[in-house]
């Protein structure tokens, strides 16, 4: 092999200027490693996103009531008050709709909870006792809400492991008493904590009897004789019943809600392989926006690698001149030039990867980082790949400026 | 042209100019010169800078080619060869020698002697097999391993001129090869150069110190473009010391 013969070549040269090869591979490690691990981090947090939204599953259906329309100005989604307890009613009826497996409501509102002089203010969510099924919900100690708690609207509360720890500390909370908007309520269980941001973590979250809330907290709107819900949750029997079960649910719907056939529907479903296809969008804008700021890097690198090794054919104008005077081809110096600005991009490659493996490893430390830099085969490939690109590209202009250098004049150069 | 001498002529100039155009003006380094160099001849090439010296070395050693007139080298006419071919006479036919020695940094006097025969394609082992010899030839296969940095000026030269015969060429073309040595490291170069010679390497020397070109055989004084002189050198001398005449063309 010919080009092996260059590499040799290319690996004395490099070795015998070590300092210079270094300055001129950084821009290229710089390069590869920016390119690795702004690609890695966007991957990380997506498969991050992914993982939460698929813990809970994927046969999840959520309803949401459509948005209010007063006057032709339509109000934020959710607004309406449409769905009812008539409606979940309804959907609970496995013969009409077989594809549904679970039907959980929710009633959602803020309330302030105290225990002694310790208050705080939090969500709190009216559900029934199949929402820990449905939405995968684990209980730390104590146990979850039961259908008796509904039946005989008994004041009891589960707490979330962030409001457990705000209103009583270090003690376990199960068993004793806490004041719900001036109303008293037993605690009968604490879940486990689950991570995530603010009010949409359950951490930070208080669950009650949804008839509870509904009529004696919160003196729930009604809506054509029932009361209100905000959310109803449907876990599918299975994931490929998902389609079905979105037909029947709508067909309920528009059927109690008298909904002619021209008229939009009053509420909205939205299913996890939605949620995960916008979060999947989402990390593929920013995987593909960070690249692009990691490939701008490694195009600099390539133009740093271009002007050293034009600072270096010069510089080894002498060399280039005594290797014609021995019988060197222009394709000889060509290719000499070429494979050393290729060798030297790809060991830049190569270190690159090792520092990005590196910075993966030191962000995986920080323990506030709730997701990891994932490097993987094929960024591997694109990142090395490119790193040869970049050497070919930026590495052919000089190898050809020395092919061309005539060996009268090179010899002459002091 | 050919006549049957010409066999025996290693290389032969007819009429050679070289005319550069250098911005407005053309500068004639060359204006006609004819020469003929026979298989192991010892030949210096004299002449002040500017004299067209350098020109001359440079077509002989096929880096250049004339811009009229004919070079043959080993009956091969050269002037309207392309570069490739060029670059391959070069290699088979000539090892250069110049002033400052012009070895690659960092890399050990083995692979020094050992680039000619990269680009001959000649396979690796023999080709180390090829660099120990001639590095043995001139008293430096103790040393192969020693980068340039790590020898002194006259074995600096002394693995240049390893390089330059590694390829087994026809002729040496040495310019100043000992400009940049001091007298004693300097005349030690020039003995091996003469006891090279003496092997039967045809050798070219180009240089401006008469004590150096009184060493060899044939002396070619270049002024203004043209051979001025070109006269058997030492001739007593030679014939003191050997016996023997010399016999001029």
């Amino acid at each position: 092999m010919r080009i092996l013969r260059y590499l040799r070549v290319a690996m004395e040269s490099i070795s015998a200027h070590k300092l210079r090869a270094v300055l001129t591979m950084l821009g290229i490690i710089i390069g590869v490693a920016a390119v690795l691990t702004t690609m890695g981090i966007g991957r990380g947090a997506a498969a991050n996103i992914t993982q939460s939204i698929e813990s809970q599953g994927t046969n999840l259906l959520s309803i949401s009531p459509g948005s209010s329309n007063v006057g032709g100005l339509s109000g934020e989604s959710g607004s309406a008050g449409t769905l009812t307890m008539g409606d979940v009613r309804a959907l609970a009826d496995r013969s009409l709709h077989p594809a549904l497996a679970l039907v959980a409501p929710e009633y959602e509102a803020s309330a302030r909870l105290v225990y002694g002089s310790t208050n705080s203010q939090n969500r709190l969510i009216g559900v029934t006792a199949d929402y820990e099924a449905v939405r995968n919900l684990k209980v730390a100690s104590g146990r979850f809400l039961s259908q008796e708690d509904s039946k005989a609207q008994s004041k009891v509360v589960v707490l979330g492991s962030g409001v457990a720890g705000d209103l009583y500390g270090s003690e376990n909370p199960v068993g004793l008493n806490v004041r719900i908007n001036g109303q008293p309520f037993q605690v009968v269980g604490v879940l486990e904590e689950s991570g995530g941001f603010g009010p949409f973590s359950n951490d930070n979250r208080a669950f009650i009897p949804i008839e509870v809330a509904q009529q004696q907290l919160f003196n729930a709107t009604r809506y054509r004789g029932e009361y209100t819900v905000s959310t109803i949750n449907i876990q599918v029997v299975s994931e490929d019943q998902v389609d079905a079960a979105q037909r029947q649910i709508e067909t309920t719907l528009r059927l109690l809600h008298n909904l002619r056939a021209d008229q939009e529907n009053d509420f909205e479903i939205f299913d996890q392989a939605s949620l995960l296809e916008t979060a999947a969008d989402i990390s593929q804008t920013m995987t593909i926006f960070l690249g692009a700021i990691g490939a701008i890097s490694l195009l600099v690198g390539g133009i740093g690698i271009m002007n050293i090794m034009l600072v270096s054919v010069t510089e080894r104008t002498r060399e280039i001149g005594l290797r014609r005077a021995v019988g060197a081809h222009d394709h000889d110096i060509l290719l000499q030039f070429l494979v050393e600005a290729l060798v030297l991009c790809f060991l830049g490659g190569l270190v690159g990867v090792g520092l990005a493996y590196g910075v993966a490893a030191l962000f995986s430390r920080i323990p506030s980082l709730t997701f990891n830099v994932l490097i993987q085969p094929d960024s591997l490939a694109l990142a090395l790949g490119f790193s040869l690109l970049a050497g070919l590209v930026f590495g052919i202009y000089p190898a050809m400026r020395a092919s061309q250098l005539d060996p009268i004049e090179a010899l002459r150069s002091e | 042209m050919m006549s049957d001498t010409q066999n025996q002529r290693l290389i032969q100039l007819e009429d050679v100019t070289k005319v550069y155009q250098m911005g407005e003006v053309q500068v004639h380094a060359l204006r006609g010169v004819s020469l003929a160099v026979r298989e192991g001849e010892y030949l210096a090439i004299m002449g002040a800078s500017g004299s067209g010296k350098s020109t001359l070395m440079n077509i002989i050693g096929l880096l250049d080619r004339p811009t009229d007139g004919s070079y043959w080298i080993r009956g091969e006419e050269t002037s309207r060869l392309g570069k490739g071919k060029l670059a391959d006479l070069r290699n088979r036919e000539i090892g250069f020698v110049f002033q400052q020695f012009n070895l690659l940094p960092r890399i050990s006097a083995r692979r020094q002697v050992e680039l000619p025969l990269f680009y001959a394609g000649t396979p690796r082992r023999k080709g180390q097999q090829m660099a120990r010899e001639s590095l043995a030839r001139v008293g430096l296969d103790e040393r192969a391993d020693h980068r340039p940095e790590e020898l002194s000026g006259g074995e600096q030269q002394r693995v240049a001129i390893a390089r330059a015969l590694v390829n087994r060429p026809s002729l040496l073309l040495a310019d100043e090869p000992t400009g940049a040595l001091d007298s004693k490291t300097g005349t030690e170069v020039l003995d091996l150069i003469d006891g090279l010679h003496a092997q039967g390497l045809t050798v070219i020397m180009v240089t401006h110190d008469p004590l150096v070109a009184q060493r060899t055989q044939r002396v070619i004084t270049l002024s203004d473009g043209r051979i001025v002189s070109d006269e058997a050198n030492g001739r007593k001398l030679v014939k003191w010391v050997r016996g023997v005449g010399h016999e001029n063309t």
